[in-house]
């Protein structure tokens, strides 16, 4: 640091030095940027566009157009299904974990006796349902046949799920909507295991809401739940746009496509097809991050 | 006078009915968050003969503590824990400070092209890493940095299972997950009021001086965060430590080729047929794998769960 005041400092104004020194505080990121995103990310793309025969001599890179775009999505048995059932997993499951974050948060930051160890238990998730411990839980065989042996539990809770879809659907529900919920309480605790991060940036937001505009509400007559959706909600709405696009992406470590396309490089050894897919699925996400974040965006209050 | 009151036990009996909703919902939930550690811990200290006993199913009949060995020895465990441990906080704390230092430009220290810079960070969050993996699999097979190491060595270094690849992107804020830390410090940053930097320039600190003496110390909670996050994410990762690492033992790597290694090691024993018992060791082993980390979560979960809002997830 004094090094550099000593070298280049002596004549500069204050603001001159402090753009010098963003500029070397940003540098490191800067170098792996370019040597560990943008070449790598330029080479994933000329990969996709061309045949790669690797053998001992070194790789051969052949230019050959759209084919490997055009084998992903003919011939490859598996890439059509996954990519169509990993993007309906994530629209199904972003808006009910978002909710769901919201509603704990709001919901962990009232006042009550043992909150600070709720929040404790609630933000567990965050260090236990990430990578590898994930995968492996869902494959536990002892836990599936444990939950098969409780079957006076598992029984009660299918009736109540069953009766809770009777009595919406009689009452006039339409059909989808029951379902999807159905679904949410059946796939609880993979919501709940998604939601760590995304209550902690709800509950942070919440508490930077000023107590004065609930005081004032209050004085005014209106009730919780007004309070709620006239005050806490508009001002949590950047932070719906922040958190799901937090969920999308959080996606991305714990799905199928990203198994299908490190099996495609890896295993069979097929650079190019692997690199098209890839491109191809960071193409639809893409997508999906646009078309979403305008979606809300409209609706999002900023205060300025 | 009546009716006042009346209406204040309605309002007193919403409040009760209210908070006793809450707590069923919260205490629900709690328990479908910590049902799975539950079943493993009560997995794991069955004996193997209580595995098919129908009298048990959470509290063993007959307690042991073989599971604990056998996982243990399998895992290789002590060794596995200390490079995991060594990998983690390597990573940890180089990305720590170079997103620090990141973070605290984008912020504060804006020069020509900084919000464009920015713009590449967000771009970092948003492409699966999935996307880049081969290229950079292949960049570190044959890492040349521009054909400057075969300039020196005369051929390019292979940086496959070492922990360069992550000591590299760490150091250059381009790890797992780095873009999210960079921008969760340049939100911190921009919430702490300029007044209190310009103070420090009055008084005759440098930039550099301002940023130790001033603004780390303040951004404790956010370090904290960050500390937490790219220490957990990056003990959890398989994805990286997979494709980086082969032959290194770490504990996501371990993890998942445990229940092969399992029945490599119990042969052509009967149970080794057993997906249960095959199960049980597996349970054993994810608890040992998580156990660590738990212990660290108990340490520092009071900095969220009291000061979230200074955390910096918010700016």
């Amino acid at each position: 640091m004094k090094l550099i005041s000593k070298l280049g400092m002596k004549n500069r104004t204050y603001a001159e030095q402090k753009a010098l020194l963003g500029f070397l505080f940003v540098l490191p990121w800067l170098l792996g940027f370019i040597f560990f995103f943008i070449i790598p990310l330029v080479n994933s793309f000329r990969y996709s566009l061309s045949k790669i025969e690797a053998n001992a001599a070194g790789m051969k890179i052949s230019y050959i157009g759209f084919e490997n775009y055009i084998n992903a999505l003919t011939v490859n048995t598996s890439f059509n299904r996954t990519l169509t059932e990993s993007i309906i997993n994530m629209v199904v499951n972003v808006p009910l974990i978002v909710i769901f974050s919201l509603f704990l948060a709001v919901l962990l930051n009232q006042k009550f006796i043992g909150r600070s160890i709720a929040r404790s238990i609630f933000f567990l998730p965050v260090i236990l349902a990430s990578g590898v411990i994930m995968t492996l839980e869902t494959s536990s065989l002892v836990q599936a046949v444990n939950d098969q042996n409780q079957g006076s539990g598992g029984a009660i809770h299918a009736l109540g799920a069953y009766e809770l879809a009777g009595l919406m659907e009689d009452a006039g529900v339409s059909e989808s909507i029951v379902n999807y919920l159905t679904s949410a309480v059946e796939r609880i605790y993979q919501i709940v295991s998604q939601s760590g991060v995304q209550i902690l940036i709800f509950l942070a937001g919440i508490q930077t809401i000023s107590p004065q505009l609930y005081e004032a509400s209050k004085m005014e007559g209106a009730t919780g739940y007004e309070a709620f959706w006239k005050i806490t909600f508009p001002m949590v709405s950047p932070l719906i746009l922040v958190n799901m696009i937090y969920t999308i992406i959080d996606s991305f470590s714990r799905n199928e496509m990203t198994d299908l396309i490190k099996e495609t490089g890896f295993t069979n050894f097929d650079f190019g097809l692997s690199s098209a897919m890839a491109w191809l699925y960071f193409v639809s996400i893409m997508l999906i991050l646009l078309i979403s974040s305008y979606i809300v965006s409209r609706k999002v209050f900023y205060q300025e | 006078m009546l009716i006042l009151a009346r209406l204040l036990s309605v309002e007193s009996w919403k409040r009760w009915i209210w908070s006793f909703i809450r707590l069923v919902l919260i205490a629900g939930l709690s328990f479908v968050i910590l049902y799975p550690i539950i079943q493993k811990i009560s997995t794991a200290i069955k004996a193997k003969t209580d595995l098919y006993s129908p009298i048990v199913v959470w509290i063993p009949e007959h307690y042991s503590l073989e599971n604990f060995k056998n996982a243990i020895s399998i895992m290789d465990y002590w060794k596995t824990l200390l490079n995991t441990f060594t990998l983690s906080a390597t990573t940890t704390i180089l990305t720590a400070l170079s997103c620090a230092l990141a973070g605290y430009a984008f912020a504060r220290l804006k020069f020509k092209g900084s919000n464009l810079l920015f713009a590449g960070v967000i771009l970092t969050i948003m492409v699966p890493p999935t996307t880049i993996l081969i290229p950079m699999y292949l960049n570190l097979k044959d890492f040349s940095l521009m054909g400057i190491i075969p300039f020196i060595t005369g051929k390019p270094v292979n940086l496959l299972n070492s922990y360069w690849p992550f000591i590299l992107t760490s150091i250059t804020a381009n790890s797992l997950k780095a873009g999210l830390y960079i921008f969760i410090f340049r939100q911190f940053f921009r919430g702490i009021p300029r007044e209190v930097e310009e103070a420090a320039y009055m008084d005759g600190a440098s930039v550099g001086q301002t940023f130790l003496r001033i603004m780390l110390p303040n951004a404790i909670p956010s370090i904290i965060t960050v500390l937490l996050f790219s220490f957990v994410w990056q003990w959890n990762d398989s994805f990286f430590t997979t494709t980086y690492l082969t032959s290194s033992n770490v504990m996501s790597t371990q993890l998942s080729s445990l229940p092969y290694n399992l029945s490599i090691v119990l042969g052509n024993d009967a149970s080794a047929k057993d997906p249960f018992y095959l199960s049980m060791v597996q349970d054993t082993g994810i608890l040992l794998a998580i156990l660590p980390l738990i212990i660290l979560y108990l340490f520092v979960q009071r900095y969220f769960v009291e000061s979230i809002e200074r955390s910096g997830l918010v700016g």
